[in-house]
């Protein structure tokens, strides 16, 4: 089969507009993980045994059984509830919890890294716990935890062509269907191959570069 | 749990103490650290404690500073009890609420300083007051300046911990702590983790607040002579017990206890 170049220019178009719907479903999913995971993370070291046993237990459980069928299981289990979601949400609420998990667990020893002479020079400043967290813990956890949540940034979007299995409308997606349109795969699958290397690549060097940012701000190098 | 109703609500009277510890109490499992340990401390007095490793020196010092729990007995600090609450006529062990509040006269500086990395030492110094007393962006500037400015590092108030040797990183802490206007500042050791040559930078600051400013002070040290210099009394700490007590000439020239002077001149031979 020999590459086609005329194919290739008539299907871009359409192969770069998914790829927006991707880059979207990486973005929505890892606000919504970053935000439960640091919930996840809190919730753990809270003072209230039975929540951080129950949490515990959620995250364990999600680390460890496969994302897809955790997709499959909100939207087509939901139903059977009384709960309809259509595949974006659905999609971005199984994606989303699913790294939460593996965000908390960045976030974790993010904030146990942290020495205990921190926490008691907010205790002899009379800070809350919740000025301490935010003023004091957090803004030094997170930059070593920059790293390993940008490979979980990275690790997301290249998860999202899981979320064709449901029919969200992404670059995965987008490719079989062009794809069973014209009966000729070569083209874009590697398009689809390419894009993914490219920001996969960019990303994982602009990680880089903001870590290093953010430690020089915080004069932390 | 503990009887406290032969405990007071508060301290009355003439010559309230402005910190009191009254049988207080604290173990590890079996490991007896305070035994029934009972201490004033006078407003505006520089008391010492000095003694051997593991003596619980700094357990006394934690426990005021609320980071740790009391195993028995009170605390008072300026007339009103600090590890306990009244309620219903009674004292009960103080809620997270109440402890907040009553901390807030309490300053400490720690060992190992223990500064917020990511802040300037002005931001170090603003935090506290800008957070926890309310005082605005420009307030807590002054007053943080004001205090950088007294400890000699006015000039380094935008550098970062990591660019600060020790003995400026611990004036800097000073300063965090004198920002909140604590009536009693604690000092653990705060010599101790620094070069020999820069020790005197940090003692000059702890000698000037006993001249020029109403504090309460209570200090641990191994520096004797500086101990004997600046206190009004020194209080020799043997087994979670006070040992011996006494003005700092007389407990350095004429102990009285057997300990007192065996440790005396252990640390003597040791210098
Ligand atoms: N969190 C803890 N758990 C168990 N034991 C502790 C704890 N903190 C202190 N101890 C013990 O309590 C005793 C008193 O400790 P403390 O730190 O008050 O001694 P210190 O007089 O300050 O000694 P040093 O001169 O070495 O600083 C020690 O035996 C110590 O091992
Ligand atoms: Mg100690």
């Amino acid at each position: 089969m020999q590459w086609d170049w005329e194919f290739t220019a008539e299907i871009l178009p359409k192969m770069l507009w998914a790829t927006v719907n991707t880059l979207m479903a990486a973005g929505i999913g890892y606000v919504i993980a970053a935000v439960i995971g640091l919930l996840f993370a809190l919730a753990q070291r809270t003072p209230f045994r039975s929540l951080t046993f129950i949490v515990r237990e959620v995250v364990e459980f999600i680390r460890s059984t496969p994302l897809i069928l955790q997709i499959f299981f909100v939207y087509y289990v939901g139903p059977e509830y009384g709960l309809w979601l259509s595949p974006w949400v659905a999609g971005m609420i199984a994606i989303g919890l699913h790294y939460a998990a593996y965000l908390s667990e960045v976030y974790r020893g993010g904030i146990e890294s942290i020495p205990k002479g921190q926490w008691e020079a907010c205790t002899a400043i009379n800070l809350t716990m919740a000025q301490s967290y935010r003023r004091i813990i957090l803004p030094q956890a997170i930059p070593p935890s920059i790293a390993g949540m940008g490979n979980y940034l990275v690790s997301i979007f290249k998860d999202t062509p899981m979320l064709s299995v449901i029919g969200v409308e992404e670059l995965m997606q987008a490719a079989n269907a062009v794809g069973g349109q014209n009966y000729r795969y070569l083209e874009p699958y590697t398009i689809v191959g390419v894009i993914f290397l490219i920001i996969s690549l960019t990303a994982a060097s602009a990680i880089r570069g903001f870590e290093g940012w953010i430690r020089r701000k915080l004069g932390m190098e | 749990m503990e009887d406290l109703t032969s405990y007071p609500l508060e301290l009355t009277g003439p010559d309230i103490p402005m910190v009191r510890f009254l049988n207080v109490r604290k173990s590890y499992g079996e490991l007896i650290v305070l035994d029934n340990l009972n201490l004033d401390i006078s407003p505006n007095e520089m008391v010492t404690i000095i003694g051997p490793s593991g003596s619980g020196k700094t357990t006394v010092l934690r426990m005021l500073m609320t980071l740790e729990t009391i195993g028995g007995g009170v605390i008072y600090v300026d007339g009103k009890p600090l590890t306990h609450m009244p309620k219903n006529g009674a004292l009960v062990p103080a809620d997270a609420r109440y402890l907040r509040k009553a901390r807030s006269s309490i300053g400490m500086c720690f060992q190992h300083f223990n500064l917020f990395p990511h802040m300037t030492a002005l931001q170090n110094c603003m935090e506290g007051p800008v957070q926890v007393l309310g005082l605005s962006g420009r307030e807590a500037r002054e007053r943080a300046e004001e205090l950088l400015m007294m400890v000699g590092m006015i000039d380094k108030k935008d550098q970062h911990p990591s660019r600060l040797s020790g003995g400026q990183q611990q004036r800097v802490a000073i300063a965090r702590a004198l920002a909140m206007r604590p009536k009693v500042m604690l000092f653990d050791e705060v010599t101790s983790a620094l070069d020999p040559e820069v020790i005197g930078e940090v003692t000059n600051v702890i000698r000037d607040l006993t001249t020029r400013h109403s504090l309460t002070m209570l200090m641990v040290t191994h520096q004797m002579g500086f101990a004997r210099d600046i206190s009004d009394r020194v209080c020799f700490f043997f087994g979670g017990k006070i040992e011996e007590q006494d003005s700092p000439d007389e407990l350095f020239s004429n102990p009285k206890s057997k300990r007192t002077q065996q440790f005396l001149s252990a640390v003597k031979a040791a210098d």
